[in-house]
């Protein structure tokens, strides 16, 4: 098994082909100019930055707080489009059920999406980059064993991983960040592995510890800045996936709170309006999640194509 | 594109095939699978509905739960303080041909009583009663008190067959396990339906019974029930023309389906009040808080006048209007219009937030404090948007309220005994109750009388309301069996609990509604109960 | 070899009781079942005496131990909810998840390839381009926003194809059939596709990447000075050549496709497993969310095994780092 899935590994394979390319461009104008011959990946990269600003200075941007149940009304409840709310702000994609305004709601909950699939990413990247690192490093049987671990978790289906945490954890957005890191954390770990596993090999490491440098200083300096495209790479599938998974678990009752909405969860709010005409509950924060997973997908795969020059001409 | 020219095909076959092909078969689509066809393995809303088809009962309500009448029984009455004689119907029949006599109904009280693994055993309603055969007809049902509820708990037990598998079976449950039921084997009774197979997670067939002896209706040849958990799958199915008719209907689609011409909706009231239970019982409750969310060292819930109050913030008529889409009822009390042991004199809440604030300041908390509703989020019609509506009205009459709804199989377990030493988590909780036993005496004996679990009393009071005079009130209504008194004791014993009390905070009752295709209509069922004998073709 | 296989047998019984620990001491700290079964006109004696019958009373190891002892004889516990043995329950259940799946698979073979083959040939094209656009989309689509949409579509809009259920089976060996029977095909059709999407993708990437490494080694170029036609080129090496990475890929996906019918089950009603886990969870059914992981454990176990053992057949290196370590 681990044959197999090696195959399909992210691994800068031909890292020193790479290296003859380089001329009168820096590694990074080069990577750039690549990346820009897909006009998609730039519209997605765009669109990502574009959404990254909403959820960060979502409390400025939103009409109105979604949160503060002193002000949101049931009165305001399920108000189409372009409708005024009690309080006199228009709610131009309409309210949901509990008469939050559509445009908060979602600005928010790209905020959670956002928020629970970056910051699942990150704790888990963390964890996989030290167990991947420490593992490459230590060899020999604490190797083996921890990528047996590793092999036994990726083997499991994250949807399925993550529905047994839920239900054992409860609701919360902790709760899910911690669901997401642990399917996450595997994927992470094996790929920086296999990275590290083949620069460890190559004479500029070797040259560095002939030269008597610390242990600590080859891992930070040297090993770890050369895996950084191949974590690039599974970082933006892993956020996308996280999202989607989240957007899931929320649909089949698990996840995020009710009162703190997702766009997952507001999909799966607005699901039970559907047959009754009122789209705009889950048909627009769906288009925001579709949106925003496309982009960073776009992004990602464009990245995974320039990161690994074997499939260039 | 070729795939798309097949679909095409495809299309015109379902639509071939999708006419009904005979006119008395129906497919009912069902929210609640039943557990089992075991009568006696869990008595449970679903079961007791599907089950009811089969099996017949004593006696059994009609459908708005207003009256009983004789199933396998033609008549009943006390014929002393402790005694209830019951005249068997003459002429029934098993769907094995055998016939039903007393011995049949003391062997199902027998198997009901001693049931072993069950879920939730019918003993509630055997327990303290002997059964005497006088002859194969007449029945003598004995208690060691005075028992006025007599003919509405012979309403739970179903009678089966003392042949279903041979005769003189012995061992656990006589010797009949839930399984040969539920492949049939066992599944025989005496009800207008007979069991043809139950494919578990998919359909249950019902076919008619020709030797049916009693007064209900038998207005199909073949009923399925479809299970379709999925609410908007649900409604899907009946728009697509899959099943003839839903249950459950989902609030937010009964507007649409009112304009759409190939469906036709019924709606009925149900015996479920939707209501809050405080905290009485702690003198510091734990979700009872500064109106910053710091500790409190006082609980203001304990105060009558403060949960007069906080009743009278919430505006019921919102609620039903906006939450429920016009589907409920505001609730002034335990039982809705019509059901037996009601107040005359209890109204329902008017929204007042101006008398509101004043009673809060005569209890001296004008200031106001903050609090948390817990409710479940998959166990009522939209609980969980009736505690964000709660929550957003006490917020914004200066009572910061925080919202947190959980799914049911964990809500209840802490709303019960989540806390240590076994009591209620929770402050203030949303919950609802369905009478079983049709009048007010079941939700005031487990609602609002000090909770005593040795009495069997106040089992699911959740805010340990206690007040002596409840409790001595109700002592003598269930031990009344003189009707109009007892109706009387009733009425008054909610006056207390409720009214000077309040005990509890009633929302409103649910109404349950059920979509049909066109040309059909449901008898809507107080008890909530969907059964393919209550829906009948339109004129 | 045997050395190899029994290591591997160890090693996967190791993850068969690791698995069975967590699981059962997960399900076993949520909820109280009790709560969900009994009726509300229940009194507490009622319900102390389900909590006996159910052995709930008894401490965690006590019942984790009893748990592991009926299981090592084939006994997953019985279902709180029915009352019957949960194994039993799951089996019931298995062939219309299994047939979900296996039509899915094929839905996802059956397109993926020929699209993934023509991205893969002319990589510059408008369609190709179209395709791998497609294919991201099939990614990042959540599959039960897809499956709703669907309903909409084809099942309330169109009225083509039935909205839920499974419709007409044909038992053939034992084995309830649904695609043999038109009513049963247009059953399985919407539920296969949106379940099939996800892989769908993949399958058209693994192929295309395939194709594209293999067109560009040197026996194409020697095939094509050959002058063997396009067609033959395609069907001898480049099929071959892709077909080993995407059959081993599926095989491993297989068991996710089974553990991801648990939302697509859900969405179109379609009485499988995955169905009855989402339903044993909102009952607290813990005998059947318990036997329901174990079994999946099992299936995963089971085919990693055979792949790592055909691997090891194949390639001897794998079997000597292993024994190495």
């Amino acid at each position: 098994m681990t044959v197999a899935q090696e195959n399909l590994e992210i691994v800068p394979r031909g890292a020193d082909d790479a290296a003859k390319f380089e001329g009168v461009q820096t590694p990074f104008r080069r990577f750039l100019s690549d990346f820009c011959e897909s006009k998609l990946a730039v519209l997605g990269f765009v669109v990502i930055v574009a959404i990254t600003l909403v959820a960060i200075f979502a409390p400025v941007l939103a009409p109105t707080d979604p949160y503060d149940l002193a002000t949101v009304s049931v009165l305001d409840g399920r108000l189409g489009p372009g409708e005024a709310m009690m309080s006199g702000v228009t709610a131009h994609l309409g309210t949901d059920g509990a008469g939050r305004d559509m445009v908060s709601a979602m600005i928010y909950g790209l905020r959670i999406s956002l928020g629970v699939g970056i910051g699942s990413g990150v704790i888990a990247m963390l964890i996989g980059i030290s167990v991947g690192l420490f593992s490459a490093y230590a060899g020999g049987r604490i190797d083996s064993v921890l990528m047996r671990v590793v092999d036994i978790q990726l083997s499991f289906p994250a949807i399925l991983v993550a529905l047994i945490l839920l239900v054992t954890l409860g609701k919360g957005v902790d709760k899910t960040i911690i669901a997401l890191v642990f399917v996450q954390w595997a994927y992470y770990a094996r790929t920086i592995r296999g990275t590290a596993l083949v620069e460890r090999r190559r004479e500029y490491i070797e040259s560095a510890v002939c030269l008597g440098l610390s242990e600590r200083r080859i891992i930070f300096r040297h090993l770890l800045p050369n895996c950084i495209a191949p974590m690039i790479v599974v970082g933006t599938m892993q956020v996308a996936h996280a999202i989607s998974l989240e957007a899931t678990l929320s649909f089949l009752g698990l996840g995020m709170p009710q009162t703190e909405p997702s766009l997952g969860r507001l999909i799966s709010n607005g699901f039970e309006y559907i047959m009754s005409g009122k789209y705009w509950i889950s048909v627009y924060p769906g288009i925001a999640l579709l949106v925003t997973i496309v982009s960073i997908n776009l992004v990602g795969d464009r990245l995974r194509d320039v990161l690994n020059p074997r499939l260039q001409k | 594109m070729k795939p798309w020219r097949q679909l095409g095909l495809a299309a015109l076959a379902v639509a071939a095939l999708s006419t009904p092909v005979q006119a008395a078969d129906v497919v009912i689509g069902m929210r609640s699978e039943p557990s089992s066809i075991d009568p006696y393995f869990h008595n449970l809303g679903p079961n007791n509905a599907m089950l009811g088809q089969i099996f017949d009962r004593l006696t059994d309500w009609t459908p708005g739960m207003d009256k009983i009448i004789g199933r396998a029984a033609v008549s009943w009455k006390a014929i002393n303080d402790t005694t209830w004689e019951y005249k068997l119907r003459k002429g029934i029949k098993f769907h094995d041909g055998s016939d039903l006599t007393v011995d049949d109904v003391i062997f199902s009280f027998e198997r009901a009583d001693a049931y072993e693994g069950g879920n939730s055993s019918f003993r509630t309603y055997t327990k303290g009663k002997t059964l005497k055969k006088v002859d194969d007809h007449t029945l003598h049902i004995i208690t060691e008190s005075p028992y006025p509820l007599m003919p509405n708990d012979t309403t739970t037990v179903m009678i089966m067959s003392s042949e279903a598998k041979g005769t003189g079976a012995d061992g656990k449950n006589k010797g009949i396990s839930a399984k040969d039921f539920n492949d049939g084997t066992a599944a025989v009774g005496s009800g207008p339906y007979k069991f043809v197979e139950w494919k578990k997670g998919d359909r249950i067939v019902l076919e008619k019974f020709d030797g049916y002896q009693g007064p209900l209706a038998q207005p199909w040849d073949k009923i399925t029930f479809k299970f379709i958990k999925a609410e908007p799958a649900r409604v899907a199915a009946l728009l697509a023309g899959d099943v003839d008719m839903i249950d459950n209907v989902p609030t937010s689609d009964i507007e649409r389906l009112k304009k759409e011409p190939k469906v036709s909706l019924s709606s009925g009231v149900s015996n479920r009040v939707i209501y809050l239970h405080l905290d009485q019982f702690r003198d510091t409750s734990p979700f009872v808080t500064t109106k910053d969310g710091k500790p409190l060292d006082k609980n203001p819930l304990k105060d009558p006048r403060v949960r007069k109050a906080i009743s009278m913030m919430i505006n019921r008529d919102a609620i039903v209007e906006r939450v429920m889409e016009g589907v409920a009822i505001p609730a002034g009390q335990l039982l809705p219009d019509g059901f037996f042991g009601r107040s005359s004199k209890l109204k329902t809440e008017a929204y007042d937030p101006k008398g509101a604030k004043k009673l809060l300041a005569e209890a001296g908390w004008g200031d106001g404090f903050g609090l948390t509703i817990h409710g479940p989020n998959d166990r009522y019609v939209n609980d969980a948007k009736i505690a964000e509506a709660i929550g957003q009205m006490l917020s914004a009459q200066g009572i910061p309220t925080k919202v947190e709804t959980m799914p049911k199989n964990v809500y209840f377990k802490r709303a019960s005994k989540g806390a240590e030493g076994g009591l209620p988590e929770f402050s203030f909780v949303l919950v609802g109750w369905g009478s079983g036993t049709g009048e007010s005496s079941s939700p005031l004996k487990s609602l609002l009388a000090t909770h005593d679990p040795a009495k069997g009393m106040g089992a699911s009071n959740r805010g340990r309301h206690s007040d002596p005079r409840v409790d001595d009130l109700l002592g003598q209504a269930l031990a009344t069996v003189d009707d109009d008194k007892r109706g009387a004791l009733l009425a008054q014993t909610t006056d207390i609990a409720i009214g000077e009390n309040q005990g509890i905070i009633p929302l409103h009752y649910q109404v349950n509604t059920w979509a049909t295709r066109q040309g059909l209509k449901y008898n809507p069922r107080a008890d909530e109960r969907t059964v393919g004998i209550d829906l009948v073709p339109a004129n | 070899m045997s050395v190899f296989i029994i290591r591997r047998l160890l090693q996967a019984g190791l993850v068969v009781v690791v698995m069975s620990f967590i699981v059962f001491s997960g399900v076993f700290m949520v909820g109280d079942p009790v709560e969900i079964l009994v009726s509300d006109d229940a009194d507490q004696e009622e319900r102390e005496r389900i909590i006996q019958s159910m052995g709930l009373d008894k401490p965690f190891i006590v019942q984790y131990g009893l748990f592991v002892a009926k299981a090592l004889q084939g006994d997953l516990g019985e279902s709180f909810v029915f009352n019957e043995p949960a194994l039993l329950l799951i089996l019931d259940r298995m062939p219309a998840t299994m047939e979900l799946a296996v039509v899915a698979l094929l839905i996802a073979v059956v397109f993926g390839i020929p699209l993934g083959v023509w991205a893969g040939l002319r990589p510059d094209s408008l369609a190709s381009k179209s395709i791998m656009t497609g294919s991201i989309l099939g990614f990042s689509l959540p599959t039960f926003w897809v499956g709703i949409m669907m309903i909409l579509l084809f099942a309330v809009y169109l009225g083509w194809l039935p909205s839920t259920g499974r419709g007409d089976v044909q038992v053939i060996l034992g084995m309830p059939i649904s695609v043999l029977s038109w009513d049963g095909f247009s059953h399985i059709l919407m539920p296969a596709v949106n379940l099939a999407l996800f892989k769908l993708s993949l399958v058209i990437r693994l192929a295309r990447a395939g194709t594209r490494e293999v067109m560009h080694q040197d026996y194409i170029k020697f095939d094509r000075a050959k002058g063997l036609s396009d067609a033959r080129i395609i069907l001898i090496h480049v099929l071959k050549n892709i077909m080993i990475p995407v059959v081993t890929v599926l095989g491993l996906e297989f068991g996710g496709l089974v553990a991801f019918s648990v939302v697509t089950e859900t969405v179109f009603a379609w009485p499988g497993m995955g169905k009855l886990l989402i339903d044993s969870i909102g009952q607290l059914d813990r005998p059947v969310i318990v036997a329901y992981l174990m079994i999946i454990v099992f299936l995963f176990v089971f085919i990693n095994l055979i792949v790592d053992i055909l691997y090891s057949l194949l390639d001897p290196r794998v079997r000597l780092q292993d024994v190495k370590a």
